[in-house]
């Protein structure tokens, strides 16, 4: 299983494509689920959020990954799952989250897809600044 | 013994620092009491929400040894 989660930047469309291509050849897969996550350009007492500069305790995040995805694949009955995350300054309408699980029918894909979406967002140690148009920024919290 | 300390995110911003390593007597020091040390040192007081992982896993309360990473952790935000 390939554990490069960190992208430096955007994560760019054709990363979906490509990884889709990928699984042709895995002809026991009869449905994959995928979740894509956008920068959203939220605005803050008058002020837009341009971009959000991602960064993470990279070796505490490495270990929460692989407990996510022991978890991942003992709950559910998955093929494979592929994880990647934004490291950097992604603008918004730009992607910095892309899940892709696959199983042989829908129901595993889409749930085990949502679990380690939601467990991400709470357990792995990313930190996001968002940085507004005037260049002041905030720090984002996860609701 | 000596303690290595990890900043994050908005704490990083405050400390002004990403990483430092602090030297205290003895070969036994309390997490809680490094808290409130870096908390002192860096006035982060009014900072909420701030976890803490020991040699990357979040904890509590425990007994920090010589050699240990311990990283103060502001609310994450990925995805």
């Amino acid at each position: 299983m390939p554990k490069n989660v960190f992208v430096q930047g955007a994560i760019p469309p054709e990363k979906v494509s490509d990884s889709i291509a990928k699984h042709q050849s895995k002809t026991s897969i009869g449905g994959h689920s995928i979740f894509l996550g956008q920068v959203r350009d939220d605005e803050v007492d008058g002020k837009v959020v341009a971009a959000i500069e991602y960064s993470a305790y990279e070796e505490m995040a490495e270990k929460e990954l692989d407990k996510i995805r022991e978890a991942a694949f003992s709950k559910y009955d998955l093929i494979c799952a592929h994880i990647y995350h934004s490291l950097g300054v992604v603008r918004s309408g730009e992607l910095c989250f892309f899940v892709f699980t696959s199983s042989a029918h829908r129901k595993s894909a889409r749930e085990a897809n949502q679990f380690l979406v939601d467990e991400i967002k709470e357990r792995v140690p990313i930190f996001g600044k968002e940085i507004f148009e005037d260049a002041t920024h905030q720090w984002k919290v996860n609701q | 013994m000596t303690v290595t300390i990890k900043y994050f995110g908005l704490i990083a911003e405050r400390t002004g620092r990403k990483e430092e390593v602090l030297t205290m007597d003895g070969e036994n020091y309390d997490l809680k009491a490094l808290k409130e040390r870096c908390f002192s040192k860096y006035d982060l007081s009014d900072m909420q929400s701030v976890n803490i992982a020991v040699n990357q896993s979040l904890e509590t309360s425990c007994t920090l040894k010589s050699g240990d990473e311990v990283a103060f952790l502001p609310p994450f935000a990925g995805g």
